[in-house]
């Protein structure tokens, strides 16, 4: 049994399909859009609150939002459970430090690739909550609406993100593997 | 009635076992998609937001789901856009993905998403100062492309549809 090898990957036009309908559903149950970033605005506004409790009190963005768990606090809770889960029941469950595309390019070391994580997560946090949602919020729920803010935005994190991964990278679409 | 945060967790759960069942989740796939070298990434999320974007609509016309747009800040939704996107490029999870990620075993998207929390907390400080100067410009409201620009959704749907099969199927010519 510790032999079977990992399960293939699903198609991803299907598993986007499904996406998709759990996204209609979601609506029609439980009247819910599909998001994450806000989520960050709350667990920071609890983490925060434990170290300068006045600070979170008098400050407007964190009283819009509050700090208690809702709906898309499970959610994203539920992301990591539902890839836990399904990786353990796949056998694609891989602990690993450091991607292999990350490795390929920047070498095996730990410690660049956690800075440029930790600095990568500051700066894409800070981006979403400035254009209002990030490519669940925006890039799904948003674009399915067709809505204005969400077809700019979602746009403008794929030409940012073209752009420093090119820099990083080199050229897009030249040079080393996938 | 569903409780709200049951229904938070069973769809989450549900979300995170297809990214992490088409791959989505992985650094690899989320880079190769910016570097435009591997468009799984792009084959999920079209492929929701056509399926999504079409049932929704339905939903609408039928009177069974109300939308909920986000107002349009141009500019805001332009620069935060751009700044979303260079620091998805060095971290290579987004937002929800990030979690993910660290579910099926990916230990540098702590890193990410500790970075998260942090750039949530420094927003929170800006707001005064970004809902004073950045908020205001292009401030357009709750609006979708198609009303704007006179375009009932009965027509903007199925062309976007289209639009969105279309790259997709370019995608595929182009073995990507």
């Amino acid at each position: 049994m510790a032999d079977r090898p990992p399960r293939p990957p699903m198609n991803p036009y299907l598993a986007g399909g499904l996406a998709g309908l759990l996204a209609v559903a979601s609506v029609l149950l439980t009247g819910k859009y599909l998001g994450a970033s806000t989520t960050f605005v709350r667990v920071a506004g609890r983490f925060v609150a434990a170290f300068a409790p006045d600070l979170v009190a008098k400050n407007p963005y964190f009283a819009k939002y509050g700090t208690s768990p809702d709906w898309q606090w499970m959610f994203v809770l539920g992301i990591l459970l539902g890839g836990l889960g399904a990786s353990l029941a796949t056998r694609t469950f891989r602990p690993q430090v450091v991607p292999d595309t990350w490795r390929e390019r920047f070498g095996p070391a730990p410690l660049p690739r956690f800075v440029a994580a930790f600095v990568g997560g500051l700066v894409m946090v800070f981006g979403a909550r400035l254009a209002g949602g990030c490519p669940s919020g925006h890039g799904l729920s948003g674009v399915m609406q067709l809505s204005l803010s969400s077809l700019v935005a979602a746009g403008a994190f794929f030409v940012g993100g073209i752009a420093v991964a090119s820099l990083l990278y080199g050229r897009a679409g030249k040079g080393g593997g996938r | 009635m569903i409780p709200p945060l049951v229904a938070g967790l069973v769809t989450g759960i549900l979300f995170g076992v297809l990214l992490q069942r088409a791959e989505v989740l992985r650094y690899d796939r989320q880079l190769g998609a910016l570097r435009l070298v591997d468009m799984t990434i792009f084959k999920f999320m079209l492929s929701a937001v056509i399926v999504g974007m079409v049932g929704l609509h339905v939903a609408f016309a039928l009177g069974w789901a109300a939308p909920h747009l986000k107002a349009t800040h141009l500019l805001a939704n332009l620069l935060g856009g751009l700044v979303f996107g260079a620091g998805w490029a060095l971290l290579g999870y987004c937002p929800g993905t990030s979690l993910g990620a660290l579910g099926e075993g990916r230990w540098d998207a702590a890193f990410g998403i500790a970075g998260g929390i942090a750039g949530a907390t420094l927003y929170a400080l800006a707001y005064p100062w970004v809902k004073d100067h950045l908020l205001p410009v292009g401030a357009l409201g709750k609006v979708t492309l198609p009303a704007l620009i006179g375009v009932p959704s009965w027509i903007a749907v199925p062309l976007a549809a289209i639009g969105f099969g279309a790259l997709l199927a370019w995608f595929e010519r182009r073995g990507l």
